[in-house]
């Protein structure tokens, strides 16, 4: 999958998850950024996008995700 | 995962508008209530349940009204993360016809909750409290091999649930919902682990064998989370990632199946468990169609692989009778011929005088139901309707929202387990009543008289969108005309029957007209379903000489489309009058009145009820259906046409 098409589907999915079609993703993009980003709202978010693009992460790479950048990346490495 | 259980697969799959509905259902002024559990009567996943609830808690906020829903208050103690799974039963709660409130306290502060006169639980007054525990929460200590510490162990452990249950019942006098214990995936000896007081798993056992003579002395409520676990599978319940990083009991995956047991058991304490089942017959209750394969064609013996499958679903609405659920029987079939199987078939678990109310006629299933709830005096919210025919499915629940109606998968093998994972009939109380109640029925199989039609049936074809495909004899055919035509029996107007070589004859004869009619819908093709033979009689006159249609696709207007199509070809080849035959047979009353109906003119009868119809071909106006029709394979191909 290239990166443009990753952006493409986790647009989708944060709007699943968010509940809003008004969220710009860009690579530094990150919680402090999105009313509603919180812990719990983060962890809907892992558990979404794990579903939809059929990975799992490990514990230590989701402690390490600072922005949507990053989150494209491991992404990329899995799909 | 299962899927049955982890998408809720007796539940219709969301509908693409899902979120549109919902965006227009928030800007509406309510009451929102029946649009809510409409949308809620979908597998949701967890995200879609989360924006169905966050509206739900809108209306709260904005005052708008949830009517019809019943309105219930459930505090959630637990030791876990529940963040996610709050609005998840708020969600599940809609879809059970209850407008939920949770209150929810800070994170694991359980016994703080229970235990203080005016915490946040004991001055909200919640109608229920539930104590989400996982085994985490509990004093368990292994005492490998020593029985009196295990048991100290264990009774220590009801005592510190009796404790909180005490303190909730001192200060608010609440339902108390106890859920059993998931054992640890892990074993530490293997089956010795059963077998050994002391260890995690044999704690656990104990610990949920005292709660529930515990919650049953008690009248509080019991939710079997221990058996939830063990019927998905203990390794997909526990999710040893998800509670390092978020202290969740148990797999996200299953907080929608989680949510939909609380819903139901909620639903329950409201009276809201339903207490009719009403049984499809052909493919549901035996394999097979009656009116077409007689007694001797169904499936339904033992040691016959889908005849076992059968006799599932007929052992469940047994024992399902037993408990106090009345049975019922809508089938689409002449009501003797439906009524044989329970009378004759050796086989046959079910028998008549286990059924209350029995209809079996040719008019649509929504006004059946609906006649059957009138005669045993319950709403159209007590039914539930089992029935292997998507298309039946779906206009029951377009028509009679009211009636539980579960998806079923292809494979009748899970026919039974299917029905008895949905819960419709979840009961939170026994009591030897019960037992008896579908006896206050008088069983005897009645025949509820109809009332009016249910209105909208013609709607619901119409969204059916249909194809019919018409065209003449072919090899690539032939198998399946030569099958029809030895093997229909009901919707067949002179039962003639004919071998290959014969058809193969008619396929050939310029003179002779065939069709092969086939027919698509949005559930599927139904493949070949009417054949017609017109053969030359007098000059410009085609005889009828085989006129016979699968009873699947009765009431769609199929025939009307057929006469239209026949007189197409009739008037292109110079032909004035088309004249059909009914010759009566054991089987066939069903279409005494078929050429009646298409509009012929009755020209005979005779002693033996056979008849003669004629209709002229220059007047004939045959009704259209909404259907997309294609005619193809004939000496001029036409394809495409709108009807």
């Amino acid at each position: 999958m290239d990166e443009s098409q990753i952006y493409a589907r986790l647009a989708e999915l944060f709007e699943d998850v968010f509940d809003e079609d008004s969220i710009k993703l860009t690579p530094d993009l990150s919680a402090k950024d999105v009313d509603g980003w919180d812990s719990l709202t983060h962890i809907r978010l892992i558990l979404t996008i794990e579903k939809a693009f059929k990975i799992r992460f490990s514990t230590s790479e989701i402690g390490k995700l600072e922005n949507v950048g990053d989150l494209v990346t491991l992404i990329q490495a899995r799909a | 995962m299962n899927p049955l259980y982890a998408e809720l697969q007796w539940l219709p799959r969301v509908p693409q508008e899902f979120s549109e509905r919902l965006k227009a259902l928030g800007k509406s002024t309510g009451p929102l209530g029946r649009e809510l559990q409409a949308l809620a009567l979908h597998a949701l996943d967890l995200n879609q349940l989360t924006k169905l609830a966050k509206l739900i808690r809108n209306a709260h906020t904005e005052g708008k009204s949830l009517a019809p829903l019943t309105p219930f208050r459930l505090a959630v103690l637990s030791n876990s993360t529940v963040d996610l799974i709050v609005p998840a039963l708020v969600a599940s709660a809609a879809r059970h016809g209850i407008a939920l409130e949770v209150i929810q306290p800070s994170y694991d502060q359980v016994a703080q909750e229970a235990l203080t006169p005016d915490s946040k639980v004991n001055s909200s007054k919640p109608d229920a409290v539930l104590f989400a525990l996982d085994y985490r929460a509990l004093p368990l200590k292994l005492s490998l091999g020593d029985a009196e510490a295990s048991s100290a162990t264990v009774q220590g452990v009801i005592g510190y649930l009796q404790a909180l249950r005490n303190g909730i019942k001192a200060n608010s006098n609440v339902v108390c919902v106890f859920q059993t214990f998931a054992p640890p995936v892990e074993t530490l000896f293997g089956s010795l682990d059963r077998m050994l007081p002391g260890t995690l798993r044999s704690l656990v056992d104990s610990i949920n064998r005292e709660l529930a003579e515990f919650v049953l002395d008690s009248g509080d409520m019991l939710f079997d989370v221990a058996g939830l676990a063990e019927t998905v599978g203990l390794a997909d319940w526990h999710d040893p990632q998800l509670w390092n990083m978020a202290k969740f009991s148990f797999s996200d995956q299953l907080i929608p199946l989680y949510a939909d047991h609380v819903a139901r058991s909620v639903a329950a304490i409201r009276g809201k468990s339903r207490k009719v089942l009403v049984l499809d017959l052909d493919n549901t209750v035996w394999g097979g169609v009656i009116g077409d394969d007689g007694l001797d064609g169904i499936k339904v013996a033992q040691g016959d692989a889908r005849g076992e499958a059968h006799l599932a679903v007929q052992r469940l609405a047994l024992d399902l009778r037993q408990r106090g659920i009345v049975l019922a029987v809508s089938s689409k079939n002449t009501d003797d011929v439906a009524r044989e199987p329970f009378e004759k078939h050796p086989e046959m678990l079910l028998k008549l005088d286990h059924i209350a109310v029995f209809q079996a006629n040719w008019n649509d299933k929504a006004t059946n139901i609906q006649a059957i709830a009138e005669e045993l005096s319950l709403g159209l919210d007590a039914m539930v309707f089992l029935d292997d025919n998507p298309v039946e499915r779906g206009l029951v629940r377009m028509l009679l929202p009211q009636v539980a109606v579960p998806e079923l998968p292809e494979e009748p093998a899970y026919y039974a387990r299917t029905l008895a994972a949905a819960g419709y009939f979840e009961a939170v109380a026994f009591a030897t009543e019960d037992l008896k109640r579908a006896g206050f029925y008088q069983d005897n199989a009645k025949r509820a008289n109809l009332q009016k039609q249910v209105s909208g049936v013609a709607a619901y074809l119409a969204s059916l969108d249909m194809t019919i495909t018409f065209q003449p004899f072919d090899a690539t055919g032939r198998p399946r005309i030569v099958q029809l035509i030895n093997k229909s029996n009901q919707y067949n107007l002179t039962t003639r029957r004919y071998t290959d070589p014969e058809v193969t004859e008619a396929e050939d004869d310029p003179a002779v007209f065939t069709l092969q009619v086939r027919l698509a819908d949005i559930f599927g093709d139904n493949g070949m379903i009417s054949v017609i033979i017109c053969r030359p009689g007098e000059a410009g006159v085609w005889e009828i000489d085989t006129w016979l249609m699968s009873c699947r696709v009765l009431g769609r207007k199929v025939e009307h489309m057929v006469l239209r199509e026949v007189l197409e070809h009739a008037r292109a080849a110079g032909i004035h009058k088309l004249a059909g035959t009914y010759r009566p047979t054991e089987k066939n009353k069903l279409v005494v009145d078929h050429y009646a109906k298409l509009g012929f003119n009755k020209v005979r009868e005779e002693e033996s009820g056979l008849t003669h119809w004629e209709l002229l071909v220059e007047d004939a106006e045959p009704e259209s259906a909404p259907m997309k029709l294609v005619s193809q394979g004939f000496a001029t191909t036409k394809g495409g046409l709108f009807a």
